[in-house]
């Protein structure tokens, strides 16, 4: 979700009072209000209407959904001029090789519409543009350049320009290493021998996308009149929307668009940008009357299509050229379900008859957890990431095959293996709680072979307790369950038990878990000062075990 | 009532600090050998006999909130912005919030306390940094107060107290506790009692095996008499955590309603958490920045179907467009902690058989998202899922089962409104009503899943209604809890006070 802020006194002068009402339109529009300022109005945008993150691309299909100004807009497109060319050298194709443009003249910017336009960048750039890697938006004053203009890729010493907020030249290489948005965004030009640049027919450099512009020939002022406007990266249907985005808005703001002629030096075909040639595709009644549980005739069908901004005739629907997110007609359906009013969806349950059931393991966990708290105890739940040093440093395990989370934003970068740490980590957060403490948990442990192995496990654990506690636990359970649990010495060393008071609990022929007292050198590493006893078992062996048992 | 009916109330713990009732009460449960517990409980009776009065002088001690334990031990979140800003000086805006390693709220707070310090500045969407690294060095007052806490409030100056009702307005830094001071007076009565001879041995004080052998022992004598209003020491039971009590609750609700529990891993490869659910694969949200991954290659389901998704993804099918990008198996192939459990969905999907149509499946389990850890964020989640197969399913259908949980969540009131998420299409989002704050709280994420989703698993476009609501916020609201840390926090004294999950 993307936060859009609007001034609230452009927004009340153009669509209406901001009251209640007008606050309810918004969210049953899909852009629910965020926040309310004394001065301007915060929306969430979703990903899939990038059209929505300028103010005057909500404005107008904002204005469709409130029935004042419906169907798809139309706007004038004018054939490129002399010298309105952009020609891709060859150089790009392995850099960054697609580049759509376009020149809006006549517009009367202010500081309210310039803060628009650096905004809708910005946005564009984070959302469709996949921040900058796949679409790098560029708009430059037109009067500070010669056109045609050029996009090839240069050595990165060759290139030199004063970068937009610095004072001095710098070369290409000079911006990634020193300048901020160079810093920001080098690892997009990380590996490449040349850099991408656009420059003019004097040879000036105007940007080095999709890194920076230039600070003499790349800066929007309230001066600036005509603006010539450039999208490049690796995508050209993205390219071609976010142009088409960029220049309806730049259009509502009153401004003149015209088109460019592009040559390739390594596609042959010449190429006219933008085209705001609306795409068709069909829709059904039936279909959207199935999908939706509605009754519309034809004639309410073209009511709401118009209403989300589209051209309905006979069957078909015109699709604007800034919409990015129509891919099937149920996106229609979607859009006509949102003219129609969600608030106006009457909830239904319909009779069919089906059978629940639970899991099976829940079941079981839930019995568990009832025999336990009869003991007693409690139910604790703990994270499934875990830390190094609390998983094998406290517990004097040795530190193996381990899955790791990559760049985990907290000290819990790894998977648990097991439930006993967690519990001594409990038990050490509540050395204040009253004592005996007696809690246990089931849950899913990691392990790793020659791939994840993932199962659920269920450990006890008691403080102050010793062997024979923790065996009358065990055992309670397991008569209460009805599976003969017996305890075998363990044969080799459990680091964290006292060897001679560590054993293994088998059930059936299965060795199932482990049982014993905690080694006073792990309650000194946990700071405990109660004696702990516990065990833990592998709770998917055991839920096998009873529901075979049970068939 | 009368002497002798009092010293006939008289307890054996009473009866033992009687002597000793001039001594501070430190003093007394020395030379009775009783715990302070048993002293100031007997106490206590006694007062309610007026043997002796209670003086409790009350104290204000400030101690440190959940917060203020975090940030003594790891730096004030300001000292970590300045830390941040001590390198590069000037610091773009947008990257201080993204690199500082700091909340949203943190940052906020940060920000403002550096500004009124005047130890920053705020120009062009950049912070400079306005103080010299001597003075960034400097200790602030704010954490020299944290070292010296827990302290008496009574005892700071006029400026110490300035710093902590500073302190006192961010969240669980520091708080208030009321600690209390007890001192005993012996009242005349008190006195006469005391110097009384007391003989409470021919007293019964516990009904004994002995006595109910020998009517001797207990006939014609008396009974001590207890203060039968005077409290009981606490007791507590074991019990199901409430997480667990509120999501057993929700596997009622959903088998009530005819679904069947889906359950499966955690782990899972993109392919089921992503894929076949129609997330492009240069989506942001598989990046690390948002999701678990895990350093190890996941099985591909059956060929059929990820040809089937591949397809959906690239040219599309069952008449869309598609995404138009060439889909990578490797990039599918990829492991990562489950972020939803619509992966759940999606492989019940592709196990269904068409005569088991229609059918009802539902969810409820752990999800993970790569967060930082504050009140109102982490890394793992509760979701409840469910999903509706069948041919004749609508979008009112879906509002209908929707509006029937929430109700038997115990919200009334549903608002729904439009929605977005990659894999469904119509999709919504829902509000429930909360009384208390009135206002609307978004809960449920639904829609019919995209016909991209249907037809590669099911292998053709049955409509599926789908949602996935998070769960955690619908039970802090359900137990009163606003910090979401509580819900792995086992606090064991917590827990063990913690309400029963009752609902009709």
């Amino acid at each position: 979700m993307t936060n859009v802020t609007f001034s609230k006194k452009i927004f009340e002068k153009d669509i209406g009072k901001i009251d209640e009402k007008m606050q309810e339109r918004i969210a049953m529009f899909g852009t629910t209000v965020e926040e309310m300022g004394n001065e301007e109005i915060t929306i969430d945008v979703s990903p899939n209407r990038p059209d929505l993150l300028s103010y005057h691309g909500f404005r107008r299909s904002f204005l469709a959904f409130l029935g004042k100004k419906t169907g798809l807009m139309k706007y004038k497109l004018n054939p490129p001029e002399k010298n309105y060319q952009v020609l891709a050298d060859s150089s790009v194709k392995n850099v960054r090789p697609f580049t759509v443009c376009a020149i809006v003249k006549d517009l009367k910017l202010d500081d309210e519409k310039i803060k628009e336009i650096i905004d809708v960048q910005e946005k564009l750039h984070a959302t469709l543009g996949r921040k900058r890697k796949k679409v790098a938006i560029g708009i430059y004053p037109l009067e500070k350049i010669k056109l045609p203009i050029t996009f090839k890729a240069l050595e990165p010493d060759k290139i030199k320009f004063i970068p937009l907020e610095s004072e001095k030249e710098m070369s290409g290489l000079e911006i990634l290493q020193k300048h901020p948005a160079g810093k920001e965004y080098a690892h997009l030009l990380a590996g490449k021998e040349k850099f991408p640049v656009f420059s003019d027919a004097d040879g000036k450099i105007l940007s080095m996308p999709p890194i920076i512009n230039s600070q003499t020939t790349g800066k929007v002022t309230e001066k600036t009149k005509d603006v010539f406007v450039e999208c490049s990266g690796f995508d050209v249907n993205s390219l071609k929307k976010t142009l088409n985005i960029l220049v309806t808005t730049l259009a509502d703001m009153n401004g003149k668009v015209f088109q460019m002629e592009l040559k390739s030096g390594y596609i042959t075909r010449k190429e006219i940008t933008p085209s705001l040639e609306p795409e068709e595709m069909k829709i059904s009644i039936e279909n959207t009357n199935r999908t939706l549980g509605l009754n519309l005739n034809e004639k309410q069908l073209k009511e709401f299509l118009e209403k989300a901004g589209y051209e309905y005739n006979k069957g078909s629907v015109k699709i604007p050229a800034w919409r990015t997110d129509v891919l099937h007609e149920v996106d229609l359906i979607e859009d006509v379900a949102i003219a129609y009013g969600y608030e106006n969806f009457i909830p239904e349950i319909p009779e069919i008859s089906t059978i629940g059931a639970e899991d099976y393991g829940e079941v079981l966990k839930r019995k568990i957890s009832e025999i336990l708290s009869g003991l007693g105890m409690l139910e604790v739940s703990s994270y499934h990431l875990t830390t190094k040093d609390e998983q094998f440093s406290k517990m004097d395990i040795q530190e193996k095959n381990f899955i790791r989370l990559d760049g985990s934003k907290t000290e819990y970068n790894i998977l648990r293996e097991n439930l006993s740490h967690y519990l001594l980590k409990i038990f050490s957060e509540n050395v204040d709680s009253e004592y005996p403490q007696k809690i246990f948990e089931i849950g899913k442990v990691f392990g790793k072979k020659n791939k994840i192995e993932e199962k659920e496990n269920f450990a006890a654990a008691i403080s102050s307790g010793n062997f024979t506690e923790i065996k009358q636990i065990a055992e309670n359970l397991g008569k209460m369950l009805d599976i003969e649990i017996s305890i075998k010495e363990s044969d080799k060393n459990i680091p964290f038990l006292i060897e001679g008071r560590a054993a293994k609990l088998i059930a059936g022929e299965k060795e199932i878990g482990i049982i014993g007292e905690v080694h006073p050198k792990i309650l000194k590493n946990w700071k405990l000062k109660m004696p702990v006893a516990l065990f833990e078992i592998d709770f998917s062996c055991l839920a096998e075990m009873i529901a075979k048992r049970n068939l | 009532m009368d002497t002798q009916k009092i010293i006939e109330s008289l307890s054996p713990n009473e009866v033992k600090i009687l002597p000793y009732l001039n001594e501070e009460v430190k003093q007394i449960s020395v030379k009775s050998n009783l715990d302070i517990t048993s002293v100031l409980r007997a106490l206590e009776f006694l007062e309610k006999k007026n043997i002796v009065k209670i003086f409790h002088e009350k104290k204000k001690i400030i101690e440190l909130g959940v917060n203020g334990i975090h940030y003594k031990k790891n730096g004030l979140p300001e000292r970590k912005l300045l830390n941040f800003l001590r390198e590069k000086r000037v610091v773009l805006f947008e990257e201080a919030v993204k690199q500082s390693g700091l909340s949203d709220d943190e940052f906020k707070a940060a920000l403002g306390v550096l500004k009124r310090k005047q130890m920053i500045e705020l120009k062009n969407g950049r912070i400079f940094l306005s103080v010299n690294n001597e003075l960034v060095s400097k200790k602030f007052p704010e954490e020299n107060f944290l070292d010296f806490v827990p302290v008496d409030y009574e005892s700071l100056s006029k400026e110490q107290k300035e710093i902590f009702s500073a302190l006192q307005s961010r969240k669980g830094i520091v708080q208030i506790k009321d600690e209390k001071e007890t001192t005993v007076e012996v009242s005349p009565f008190g006195k006469e009692i005391a110097n009384s001879k007391i003989k409470t041995s021919n007293l019964i004080e516990q009904i004994t095996p002995e006595m109910l052998k020998k009517d001797s022992l207990w006939k014609g004598k008396k009974f001590r008499r207890y203060d039968v209003t005077s409290k009981v020491p606490e007791i507590h039971g074991g019990k199901r955590h409430f997480v667990n009590q509120a999501t057993d609750y929700a596997r009622k609700i959903w088998t009530e309603m005819g679904f069947k529990e889906m359950s499966g891993n955690l782990v899972v490869s993109s392919f089921w958490n992503f894929d076949a659910l129609f997330s492009a694969q240069d989506h942001p949200v598989r990046e690390m920045q948002d999701t678990f991954f895990i350093d190890a290659e996941s099985e591909l389901p059956d060929k059929k179907i990820v040809k089937a998704v591949k397809e959906a993804h690239e040219g599309g099918v069952a008449g869309s467009k598609g995404w138009g990008y060439e889909w990578s198996e490797n990039e599918a192939k990829k492991t990562v902690l489950r972020t939803h459990t619509t992966c759940l969905s999606a492989q019940t999907l592709a196990r269904i058989k068409k005569d088991e149509m229609p059918a009802k499946f539902f969810a409820v389990g752990k999800v993970f998202r790569n967060e930082t850890v504050d009140w109102k964020h982490g890394f793992e989640f509760n979701q409840t899922e469910g999903i509706v197969v069948d041919k004749n399913a609508n979008f009112r259908h879906l509002l209908g089962y929707l509006k029937e949980f929430a109700k038997k969540m115990g919200y009334g009131k549903v608002r729904f409104r439009p929605g977005y998420f990659p894999f469904t299409e119509p999709s919504v989002e829902g509000d429930v009503w909360d009384e208390g704050r009135k206002e609307w709280v978004e809960m449920i994420a639904a829609g019919i899943f995209r016909p991209e989703v249907t037809t590669p698993l099911l292998g053709g476009p049955v409509p599926v209604l789908a949602w996935g609501p998070g769960f955690d916020r619908m039970l802090m609201k359900k137990y009163g809890i606003v910090d979401i840390r509580e819900l792995y926090k086992n606090n064991i004294t917590q827990l063990r006070k913690m309400k029963y999950w009752v609902k009709d």
